[in-house]
């Protein structure tokens, strides 16, 4: 497997001086080609921030992103973004059709190639009858459906989602998961999305990566063992998934003790004094597990003076980055 | 089926009732008044028909006076019209994307434009003689306004989230202004080209009236010195005529060219922004 894309040491201040406001820092992650990483964070923790940055919308103030070895430095041309707020991105005075296509024209491809690639396109997200609308025709799930279409129409090598769901009823929201996940698969294409919904990043990631609050770092990294293959109703209940989506939401939440039964994470010895993950299991009823915060053994207080010097430590395959 | 045509008849007989109204109403006073200056709508129409209608099938049953007044003059008016949404809609576009070159501008575009062009007849009469070339300099200087500054507002009001979308696919620099900042704008220009065409018409008259040898203005002018204030009456009833024809006439285009917009009984989905 190639690494599709390199994020290093990157961080972004928004302003200088007394309103300068860090939103993430040094912030480290790879996507390996074929790959579906899903990025969670708490709102306004700095998610779309840093897919601004990969997309080369704004430059980072730190750090390098490297997209198939080559750092970014400006827009890549071999990249495609799908933004949640699918009604303004859209061009409401294009057809459907058009709105897939208008990318192509500034790539210089033929109006026959166009018109081909994006009823394909549309055929991919199940909109091959809707070419001829105008987007306001069209209901909210629909919508974002055109804007996957648009940004698969330009085969990019890597697809960046910024809470592509978010803005959509429920039961949609399931439809359009399904839809990602069948048409990456029959793509094989690359995708990372960004997402604060954590049952959403366990249902869709072969892999997640949990952002911290602000000023954003990657505080772990989950691999998904879940089936290729995924349904909303046997994915959701396994127990698989919910033992991952209660470690990703202790992740995120932190200091705050969480319990939740968890079969088959089974206990581990606190071992060091460092371990930033303690989970004191087995010794509790109904097989509870405790997580305390990240402890910082300079200042004590939990998580607070994290910034600089990160360790990772593997432990079961899941990824602990934390500060020391 | 049937109920849509009805509509649109009954619509139609509702504002045309008013004016029929207004005129008989007219018809009336003049006939009980029976002012000289004041001729009767029947009047009027009679010297309509006297004035620019002859039995000459070569002309198109047309007088002179058309090719020689009415079809001059509409050109400058026109003509005028085209340049002011040429210039207002490039520079209007340029000026509402580039925060730098507004900033600049704004001072002097405020400036001239509290300058009331009927002032800059004498200016342009010195600098381009009497003619057509003063007379649509006259227009493009009145009407330019309401073109640029709607085209200032509409390549505005582009969203950050089309901005972004644009430059994430990497969109071509005159394909963004075609396909994104123009559209986007349009509605906003066509409410400022129907201000400007308006304005172009009481220019083309204005500038005819304090100095021309023919065209509509020369001939109310002409028609007042005379006393024929029948002629007059229908040269000005021809420029109500024309302003309500060519107003339509964009109105059309306008419908045309805003196909896209959602129709106002059809609520648009929008999404929650945010996240
Ligand atoms: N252009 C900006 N100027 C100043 N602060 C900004 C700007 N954009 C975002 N921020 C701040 O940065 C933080 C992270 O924003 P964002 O990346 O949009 O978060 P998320 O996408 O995770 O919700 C927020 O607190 C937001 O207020
Ligand atoms: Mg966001």
């Amino acid at each position: 497997m190639t690494t599709m894309l390199e994020v290093s040491d990157l961080g972004h201040t928004y302003g200088s001086g007394d309103t300068a406001y860090t939103a993430i820092s040094d912030l480290s992650f790879t996507v390996e080609t074929g790959e579906l990483t899903c990025i969670v964070g708490p709102s306004g923790c700095g998610k779309s921030t840093l897919l601004r940055a990969i997309a080369g919308l704004h430059t980072p103030t730190g750090g390098t992103v490297r997209l198939k070895g080559e750092t970014v430095a400006g827009v890549p041309e071999d990249l495609a973004v799908v933004f949640q707020d699918y009604s303004r991105s859209l061009f409401p005075w294009l057809t459907v059709r058009d709105n897939v296509e208008f990318p192509l024209r500034s790539r210089g491809v033929s109006a026959d190639d166009r018109a081909s690639r994006a009823a394909e396109a549309l055929e991919w997200v199940g909109l091959g009858k809707a070419g001829k609308k105008y987007p306001w025709q069209l209901s909210g799930g629909m919508q974002q459906r055109v804007s996957i279409a648009r940004a698969l129409a330009c085969r990019p090598s890597l697809l960046l989602m910024d809470e592509p769901f978010a803005s959509v009823d429920a039961q949609t929201r399931f439809e359009l998961e399904d839809l990602l996940l069948r048409v990456r698969r029959e793509l094989n294409a690359t995708v990372l999305l960004v997402t604060h919904d954590i049952d959403e990043s366990v249902y869709l990631g072969d892999r997640v990566l949990v952002l911290s609050k602000p000023p954003a770092t990657v505080v772990a990294e989950l691999p998904v063992d879940l089936p290729p293959v995924r349904d909303q109703i046997t994915t959701r209940e396994s127990d698989a998934f919910v033992s991952l989506r209660s470690e990703v939401a202790r992740l995120l939440h932190g200091k705050e003790p969480a319990t939740r039964s968890a079969p088959q994470v089974t206990s581990e010895a606190a071992g060091t004094g460092d371990q930033g993950v303690h989970v004191a299991d087995g010794g509790t009823p109904k097989g509870q597990r405790t997580v305390t915060a990240p402890k910082n053994r300079r200042n004590g207080a939990g998580g607070k003076g994290r910034k600089k010097h990160m360790k990772t430590k593997k432990k079961r395959g899941v990824t602990v980055q934390r500060p020391r | 089926m049937s109920e849509q045509p009805r509509r649109r008849a009954l619509g139609f007989l509702e504002r045309w009732l008013v004016f029929a109204g207004a005129v008989v109403v007219w018809e009336i006073v003049t006939r009980i008044s029976d002012s000289v200056f004041f001729p009767p709508p029947s009047k009027i129409v009679q010297f309509c028909a006297e004035l620019w209608f002859v039995a000459e099938p070569t002309q198109l049953f047309l007088a002179d006076t058309v090719y020689e007044d009415i079809l001059p003059s509409l050109a400058r008016a026109l003509g005028g019209w085209l340049i002011t949404a040429v210039v207002g809609i490039s520079l209007g576009l340029a000026l509402g994307r580039s925060r730098i070159a507004y900033e600049y501008l704004n001072p002097l575009v405020t400036f001239l434009r509290s300058v009331p062009p009927p002032a800059l007849i004498p200016v342009f009469m010195v600098a381009f003689g009497i003619g057509a070339q003063m007379q649509i300099a006259t227009i493009v200087f009145g009407a330019l306004w309401p073109v640029l500054l709607n085209s200032v507002d509409g390549a505005r009001s582009v969203d950050r989230v089309k901005t972004d979308t644009a430059r994430s696919f990497r969109i071509s620099r005159t394909e963004w202004i075609r396909m994104v900042v123009f559209p986007a704008a349009l509605p906003k220009i066509f409410a400022g080209l129907r201000t400007s065409l308006a304005i172009s018409l009481i220019l083309m008259v204005m500038s005819e009236l304090v100095s021309s040898n023919h065209g509509i203005g020369y001939r109310i002018q002409l028609s007042q010195n005379t006393f024929s204030f029948d002629t007059m009456w229908a040269w000005l009833v021809l420029l109500g005529a024309l302003g309500y024809l060519l107003n339509n006439a964009l109105l059309a285009l306008e419908r045309r060219m805003l196909g896209w917009q959602p129709k106002r009984e059809a609520a648009p989905a929008t999404a929650k922004a945010g996240g």
